[in-house]
């Protein structure tokens, strides 16, 4: 599905054998490139070679720290995006993180739908389009600087919370977005609801603009999250 | 280490050592200058009177010639007293007076001078000394007048042996008191060191013997123990949380396990397989959620996450957490209503915010009305309501959830914060149990409480929190003392 969309080249720095193998495989599964790299020296050297669309670095590595690899990565004016997994999974590591250089901060133990999920939303970054003012997926518009959202000839009421939502399903429309990525950037908080409080929210929205049309938009990914797009395409 | 050794090398001896011999030296300054001045005033003293004796006597030579000389000197020479008189001719011979012999050459100097003499009268060898005072008569004759000088000797003496026995009693005692002193204070550092050595053996209930003075190693000895008061709690909640993990997660992965089984033993189609393999990542994700929850706490509590703090207001957390959660309430029939003021705060606003999310949830999940509300009971909260409420109230901030719930009876209140305690013992609704345990760990990091109360009916949940002072004094939040509720 999404990966049909654009072939990813992924470079994996993590020094345990067995997951690093699991994650190249699974990315291999959905259609993307995955080298790997066992530790930081190597992750360094492969990075700077090669023309990665993300970087995957676990935070602990021999050789080379995860933060010093991006460090030094940024240094020499390199951006690619990186997201950092680490057994860290606080608050303040996460920024410690962010803080050096890192584009977004995965805790384990993670699922594989949700690093799916955030790579190729970071993977979308690095060839990003100028930031639009429009969004449009099939007949539903989002004007961002006006805050109209209309679908088709309907024009739609939101609440702010709700516009976010949609904005941010929309700029990443096509990919999957997953419950803590909406939790981390609609509502700017990292922890771990126990209850189904992003369901709740996308079912509101999903009242508000699919109720009454005959093509959905906004689609449940079982086991994964939400995504938004034209189902024909 | 000889006990000896060990005592001279207390402290308080060394103490003792020093102001001893300060002491003796101010003592031995004091006699000194005592001593000197004594004997000062004597030598001014002689030397006035016998200027005085010399000039009546100069005198009655010039008047009344050599005769009138030798009758009143020979005649003062007879008086009983220490005084010397001695009149020579001008060629040396003596022709009167009381003295038998001088040192040479005093005759022969005119002037004042310290000799040693004898008198005629004298029969002892004695050596004597005496301060004298030389003239010359007109004629050439001379006269000597002067002072025994014995009595300044004796005072002397007395003084340099006040200051030999005085330097010796100051020793002596200095000494003594010294060891009195170091082997008391030793005799505590021992016990001491004793406890803490059977502290440090694995015996954690030993505490330091204080004493009723209330000096400085008693200060020192009660610090150490409140020290240690909290070190106990610690490693006993340590190992109660050890234990409950142990349950409380072994249970799950028993759970995980036992599907596990079941499925590869009896599953037969695709599908069941595929239904038992999306159970355990459900059970799995539980497990994490529950693991990152304890992390939480555990970081919480150990003020680890005292970076990341900053100012904000109390009251746009609430709002946040009140527009997350407020489509869920309704899901659930319940509203979750709004009430805030300015309450500005100083702390870890992602922390802060998990803490209130944790007591809405709860507040959702067992805040239902038990029966339908009793009329008039309620004044401005509908039963199914719930209210998060942000305020500052003295010097706190306060973060409040109330339902119209059943609440918590008194009893359970203090039991309901312990890590995997669910009072709903059906354990019907979802959850780790660390709900509460989260909020109140966050709350003591930011040197504040959980506080759970009636509302009659219903229960509030709140986190008071000190307040950020509007000068904006954020240094005395984030190192306050945080008071520690033994977990």
């Amino acid at each position: 599905m999404t990966a049909a969309d654009r072939k990813m080249r992924l470079l994996i720095t993590e020094d345990d054998r067995e997951s690093a193998d699991y994650l190249v495989k699974a990315f291999r599964e959905v259609g993307h490139i995955a080298d790997l790299a066992s530790d930081g020296e190597e992750g360094l050297a492969l990075a700077e070679s090669g023309d990665y669309d993300v970087l995957v670095v676990d935070r602990m590595l021999p050789k080379r720290d995860g933060l010093a690899l991006i460090g030094a990565l940024r240094e020499k004016g390199n951006r690619t995006p990186v997201l950092i997994l680490s057994a860290l999974g606080q608050v303040d590591d996460r920024i410690k993180g962010l803080r050096a250089g890192g584009d977004d901060y995965l805790p384990k133990p993670y699922s594989f739908a949700e690093l799916l999920a955030r790579v190729e939303v970071l993977s979308r970054r690095n060839v990003g389009p100028a930031e639009e003012t429009t969004y449009r997926v099939g007949d539903l518009e989002l004007d961002r600087l006006s805050h109209r959202v209309a679908r088709g000839k309907d024009e739609l009421t939101l609440q702010p919370r709700e516009f976010r939502l949609l904005e941010y399903l929309m700029k990443h429309a096509g990919q999957v977005v997953t419950r803590t990525m909406l939790l981390e950037n609609v509502w700017d908080y990292h922890f771990d609801p126990q209850t189904n409080v992003i369901d709740v929210h996308i079912s509101r929205l999903r009242s508000k603009i699919d109720k009454g049309f005959e093509r959905p938009l906004l689609h449940t990914i079982r086991g994964a999250g939400y995504m938004i797009r034209d189902g024909i395409r | 280490m000889t006990a000896f050794g060990k005592l001279i090398r207390t402290t308080a001896f060394r103490l003792t050592l020093v102001y001893l011999f300060l002491f003796a030296l101010f003592a031995a300054s004091l006699l000194g200058y005592f001593a000197w001045n004594t004997r000062r005033l004597i030598t001014e003293q002689i030397t006035t009177t016998v200027d005085a004796e010399t000039g009546e006597v100069s005198e009655i030579y010039n008047h009344r010639g050599l005769r009138g000389l030798v009758f009143t000197v020979e005649n003062r020479a007879l008086r009983p007293g220490a005084n010397l008189y001695l009149v020579t001719t001008p060629a040396g011979v003596a022709i009167a007076g009381n003295v038998g012999s001088l040192a040479p050459g005093v005759m022969g100097s005119v002037g004042w001078s310290e000799t040693a003499y004898r008198r005629l009268d004298d029969q002892d060898a004695g050596d004597h000394r005496a301060l004298v005072l030389v003239t010359e008569l007109s004629s050439g004759f001379r006269l000597l007048i002067g002072r025994d000088l014995e009595e300044r000797r004796r005072l002397f003496g007395i003084v340099a042996q006040a200051a030999q026995w005085s330097i010796l009693v100051v020793v002596v005692l200095g000494i003594g008191g010294g060891i009195f002193v170091a082997r008391r204070v030793l005799r505590r550092i021992d016990a001491m060191t004793g406890t803490t050595q059977r502290i440090m053996a694995g015996d954690l209930t030993g505490r330091l013997p204080v004493g009723r003075s209330g000096d400085e190693l008693d200060r020192l000895a009660s610090n150490l123990n409140a020290m240690l008061e909290r070190i106990e709690a610690l490693m006993t909640g340590l190992k109660e949380v050890s234990d409950n993990i142990a349950h409380d997660l072994k249970t799950p992965l028993t759970r995980l396990r036992n599907r596990a089984e079941e499925a590869l033993a009896k599953s037969a189609s695709e599908s069941e397989y595929r239904a038992a393999l999306e159970r355990t990542i459900e059970e799995s994700d539980a497990l994490i959620r529950t693991f990152n929850a304890l992390l939480m706490i555990a970081r919480a509590e150990s003020g680890q996450a005292r970076g990341n703090m900053d100012d904000f207001d109390a009251a746009d957390v609430a709002s946040g957490i009140h527009e997350l959660y407020e489509p869920l309430a309704e899901e659930d029939g319940m509203t979750l209503r709004l009430k805030t003021a300015a309450a500005p705060l100083h702390g870890n606003r992602e922390l802060i915010g998990q803490a209130l999310a944790n007591l809405v949830e709860n507040a959702i999940k067992y805040g239902k009305p038990v029966q339908p509300a009793a009329t008039g009971a309620v004044v401005s909260l509908d039963s199914k309501q719930i209210l998060i409420e942000a305020r500052r109230e003295g010097d706190s901030v306060l973060l409040s959830v109330t339902d119209r719930g059943p609440g918590i009876p008194q009893g359970d209140r203090k039991h309901a914060v312990e890590r995997f305690v669910r009072l709903d013992t059906s354990r019907s609704q979802p959850g780790s149990g660390l709900g509460l345990s989260l909020a109140s760990a966050v709350a003591t990091l930011h040197g504040g409480e959980l506080r759970l109360s009636d509302a009659h009916p219903g229960l509030v949940a709140a986190l008071a929190i000190p307040a950020r002072a509007a000068g904006g004094d954020r240094l005395a939040v984030q190192t306050q003392d945080v008071p520690q509720k033994v977990a």
